[in-house]
Parts: structure tokens; C-alpha cells; sequence
């Protein structure tokens, strides 16, 4: 095979894949029938452009055969509902013959409002948009959600068919409904992101961060009006830019306030600042804003030494009175600490202590374990670090944890 | 639902870590037992002693047949060998039973567990269990 044909599949695949797909979906509603035809159309395509050349418009030539295997698929199950559904994509295989590239609409924005339905199980929203969006395999998506790949394959096709059964509509809900929409699908985003970021040592894990940031640069573009699209985008940028300083030379956990600001990555900083600025002037603000200016008030206070402790507070008591959110009220208490001291900030998780979820949540009782440590309670915060490390998937935190709790004997 | 951890080793390498370094490991797997405990989703534990000192049992030859409802083996003889039937890179070394919602869980959880660092986890459920009454 020619390297010029492997390129252009490829980069039609990277570029194109998720909005080739989003269009062969949006009138079938059959997801994993337009990925069939679109993997044949691909197919084709590496097998034939090698003899005959790239065709000037690849993405056009794609669509035109996945949308041939498309008809002659419901050609062979001949049911009437498919009879219907023959003569409508007959009829859009005509109109894709004079289409341009620019002229194929851009539905991708609608496939994940469609993957991010209230009616699709929350956990598999997000691996339901790096499949149809992006293209990933199960095999890969399941590695990063610690899911076989048959078991996450078979979670995806039955999900793809409850977005067929149900008639969940590829369409961008209305002005009214859309802020809550565009939470799920934020948060799935946001999912995919956390996945690789707290996996960064893992080659995969970093990848996946990466594609998340390139979601959330396509959600940004397909709805430029919205200011919580752009507060999630800056929100992992800020994260993204600190991912050489988190870990030692020799592999060690850096905390925040302990890490090298050398090895920031200026550049992803000074975007995120660029786009929370323009999500700040354009409306009011959410959550996903909020929580980029905290992350930004880290970096000021990082790179100028000012004490901006009081903004960060301010920012997450905004916060959680706007989510209720537990994780938020911890955050919270980790700031408070600098500011009031490690007692007021034990008190203000107090009311954690009866929550559930909290017996299995790490964060907790690492920020539980710290502030104990401060004021003296050796005994309460050995048992915490101890707990922390048990509930730690990552060694390096694990260690960092274990050098915490030996520095209580040591103290 | 009770899942089984079947926690595989490298037994020689295990054998060659200084007992400084060993012990730090058992301090990481003692807070992976407290982390357990404390979310209710701990059950027992077990370390088990190296292969060299395993017997397998291994009925050689005949054939399985069923007389009157029970399972005979004819023309067999009972063999036993030391260490475990198969040669394997990495050994069963331990376990660890545990009480979670369901498989994801149970995966979630084998992944917190130090010795996932050193090698493979088979993740069992536990189909019935029964035990001997406490005293």
C-alpha cells in the first residue's frame, strides 16, 4: 500500500471520521449501522486508492460509499420501516454526489447530545463519544475505564441500540434545555479527560487526555456562544499545562505547591487564560467556569507568590452553593486550611463524615489525613493516611501518602 | 456479591526482595485490607506458602463414570506431586475475598491492591460459600 494513500485514510479517519458518522446517524438514528457502513467505506478506500489515486475530495468519496452500504444494508432487511428508509438515503446518496466537503453538515454536536441523552446510562456516555466522535475501539476505550474490551464492545452496541429503539433524536436541544444537555455532555467529556489525566504516567491515559481536550476544543468551535463549553476547554488546559511537573525525575507524586512552574507549558496556560477571559464576558457563569478560576488562581499564585487563598475559597463557596457537591466541599476545606487553619477547615468537612460515599473516596481521606496531621491528632490521622494509601490505585500517591504518614512519627 | 482476588506472583522474585523493601510492600497491602474494611467490603484474607511446599493430588489414567448417581473414576490410580501441576511464570500467592456491588467494582477494587503493581489478578465470583461455624 502507498504511503499517500495510508496518509490520506488516516487523516480522513482523524479529521473526518466523527462528522462522517454524525451525518450517516442523524436521519437513520442507526449508529452502529452508519459505523459499519463507514468502516466498509474506509476499507474501500485503502484498497483502492493506492491503484487510482486519492480522489480530490476524500471526505465526499467516503460518504458517498458508506452511504451505498448504508442503502443496500436496509435493501436486505426489506422490512417497510426500511423500505422508507431505503428510498430516503437513495434519494441522499443522489444529493451526495454534488457535495462538497464544506457542504456536508457538521452534526457531530447533535451525536453527542444524542450519546449524552438523560435516557443513556451515565457511565457510558462518555465512552459512547470517543467511539462515535473519534473513532476509538472498544479495546482502547475499555483499557482506560478498566472494562474488557468485549464487555465495553457489548456496552456500546447495546447502547447504540437504545439510541435507535427509543428515537433519541440527533438534534441540538432547545435554548431552554440546553444549558442541563450541555452539562451531560461536558461532563462526559470531562470524564474521558479525568480518565487519562489521573492514568497520565500510562501512555494511554495521556493520550486520552488529549483526545478530551480535542472534544472540548470541537464543542467550543460548534457552539462558540456558550461560556461553559470554553470554561471546560480552559478548565483541562490548566490541568494539561502541569503534566510534566507532577511527577519527579524518578517518578514521584508533586504536589501543586511543590511543583517546578519551570516545567509548565506556558502556552496551554496563556490559552486557557485567553478562553476563560472570553467565557467570563460572555454570560453568566456555571460551574465548569468557576472551576477554571480556581485553577487559574493557582497558577497566579504560583508564578507571582501572591497569597490568593481568600479568591480561591470565595470562588469554591460559590461553587458549592451552587452543586451541594461533597468533592467540592473538600476542595474547599484544602484552601480553608490556608486561610483559617486546619481546625475550621476539619469542621467544615465534618458533616462528611456520615456520607457513604465517602468510605471508598480517596480524596477524602487524604484531605482528611493532612489536616489532622496539622493539628497534632496522630493517631486520627495515621488511621486517614492509612486509608488514603489503601484506596490509592496510583503507587506514586501510594508512596507519598506512606512518607505523610511516617513523617507523623517523625514530627 | 462476594468476588475472589486470586493474587499471582513471581514467588523467586518475590523470595529476593530485601526485607526492608518486603516490608514496606505488607505496610501498602495492610492499608489495602484497612481501606477495605472501612468501606464494608472486606471478607478474609489468606497468604499462601510457596509452591515447593504444595502437594497436587491427580488421579492417573482410567475413567470417569457414573455408578448410581456418583462420580467413579475406574481403572485410575491416585498420584500425588510436588508443587503444582503446572510450570508457571507467576504463582498463586494469595487472596483476598471481598463484598462489592458487582464485577466493576470488584475490578476497581483489585486495581487499588499493591499486588496488582507485581502481577496478574484473577477476579472470581463467588458462587456459594460455606464455612465453618464460628466458636
Amino acid at each position: 500500500m502507498s504511503d499517500t494513500a495510508q496518509r490520506a485514510a488516516e487523516r480522513a479517519a482523524r479529521e473526518s471520521y466523527g462528522r462522517l458518522l454524525a451525518f450517516l446517524a442523524a436521519r437513520t438514528r442507526d449508529v452502529a449501522g452508519a459505523e459499519d457502513a463507514l468502516a466498509e467505506a474506509f476499507a474501500s478506500a485503502l484498497a483502492s486508492w493506492p491503484e487510482q489515486g486519492v480522489p480530490a475530495n476524500p471526505d465526499a468519496w467516503l460518504l458517498t460509499v458508506a452511504r451505498r452500504r448504508q442503502t443496500d444494508a436496509y435493501r436486505r432487511v426489506g422490512t417497510s420501516r426500511a423500505g422508507e428508509m431505503h428510498l430516503t438515503l437513495m434519494r441522499e446518496e443522489l444529493d451526495d454526489l454534488a457535495m462538497t466537503p464544506e457542504a456536508i453538515p457538521d452534526r457531530r454536536l447533535a451525536l453527542m447530545f444524542a450519546c449524552a441523552h438523560p435516557d443513556i446510562d451515565p457511565s457510558l456516555r462518555s465512552p459512547l463519544i470517543l467511539q462515535t466522535i473519534l473513532g476509538l475501539t472498544a479495546a482502547d476505550i475499555g483499557a482506560a475505564f478498566l472494562i474488557p474490551a468485549a464487555t465495553m464492545g457489548q456496552r456500546l452496541v447495546r447502547a447504540k441500540s437504545r439510541i435507535a429503539e427509543l428515537g433519541i433524536a440527533f438534534e441540538i436541544p432547545d435554548t431552554e434545555d440546553l444549558p442541563s444537555r450541555l452539562d451531560a455532555v461536558l461532563e462526559a467529556i470531562y470524564a474521558a479527560y479525568a480518565k487519562g489525566w489521573n492514568d497520565l504516567v500510562g501512555e494511554a491515559g495521556g493520550q486520552l487526555a488529549e483526545e478530551a481536550i480535542w472534544l472540548g476544543r470541537l464543542v467550543v468551535a460548534l457552539l462558540p456562544s456558550s461560556p461553559e463549553a470554553k470554561g471546560m476547554l480552559a478548565l483541562m488546559l490548566y490541568s494539561h499545562a502541569r503534566r510534566a511537573a507532577r511527577r519527579s525525575p524518578t517518578g514521584a507524586y508533586v504536589p501543586l505547591d511543590e511543583q517546578d512552574t519551570a516545567l509548565w507549558d506556558m502556552e496551554a496556560i496563556e490559552a486557557a487564560e485567553t478562553i476563560l477571559r472570553a467565557a467570563s464576558s460572555a454570560g453568566p457563569t456555571g460551574r465548569c467556569q468557576l472551576e477554571a478560576a480556581i485553577q487559574s488562581a493557582h497558577v497566579v499564585r504560583r508564578l507571582t507568590g501572591a497569597d490568593n487563598w481568600p479568591i480561591v475559597v470565595k470562588l469554591y463557596d460559590i461553587l458549592h452553593a451552587m452543586t451541594g457537591s461533597p468533592v467540592v466541599l473538600l476542595n474547599r476545606a484544602a484552601a480553608l486550611a490556608e486561610t483559617e487553619g486546619p481546625t475550621a477547615a476539619l469542621a467544615s468537612i465534618a458533616p462528611l463524615a456520615d456520607d457513604k460515599r465517602m468510605a471508598d473516596y480517596q480524596p477524602y481521606w487524604a484531605v482528611r489525613g493532612r489536616l489532622l496531621a496539622e493539628i497534632g491528632n496522630r493517631e486520627a490521622a495515621h488511621e486517614a493516611l492509612t486509608l488514603a494509601m489503601g484506596l490509592s490505585t496510583d503507587p506514586a500517591i501510594r508512596n507519598w501518602l506512606e512518607a505523610r504518614r511516617a513523617d507523623l512519627l517523625a514530627g | 456479591m462476594r468476588y475472589l482476588l486470586m493474587l499471582y506472583a513471581d514467588e523467586n522474585a518475590g523470595a529476593a526482595i530485601p526485607p526492608d523493601q518486603m516490608a514496606k510492600a505488607m505496610e501498602g497491602m495492610f492499608a489495602y485490607q484497612q481501606a477495605l474494611e472501612k468501606a464494608g467490603a472486606f471478607v478474609s484474607t489468606s497468604a499462601l506458602g510457596r509452591t515447593s511446599d504444595a502437594r497436587t493430588l491427580r488421579m492417573s489414567g482410567g475413567e470417569i463414570h457414573n455408578v448410581d448417581g456418583a462420580f467413579v473414576n475406574q481403572g485410575g490410580t491416585l498420584k500425588v506431586e510436588e508443587g503444582p501441576y503446572a510450570e508457571a511464570r507467576e504463582q498463586f500467592g494469595g487472596l483476598f475475598v471481598i463484598e462489592c456491588e458487582d464485577m466493576d467494582a470488584a475490578v476497581k477494587w483489585a486495581a487499588r491492591c499493591p499486588a496488582a503493581q507485581w502481577g496478574p489478578i484473577e477476579i472470581r465470583p463467588i458462587v456459594h460459600t460455606s464455612s465453618a461455624k464460628e466458636a
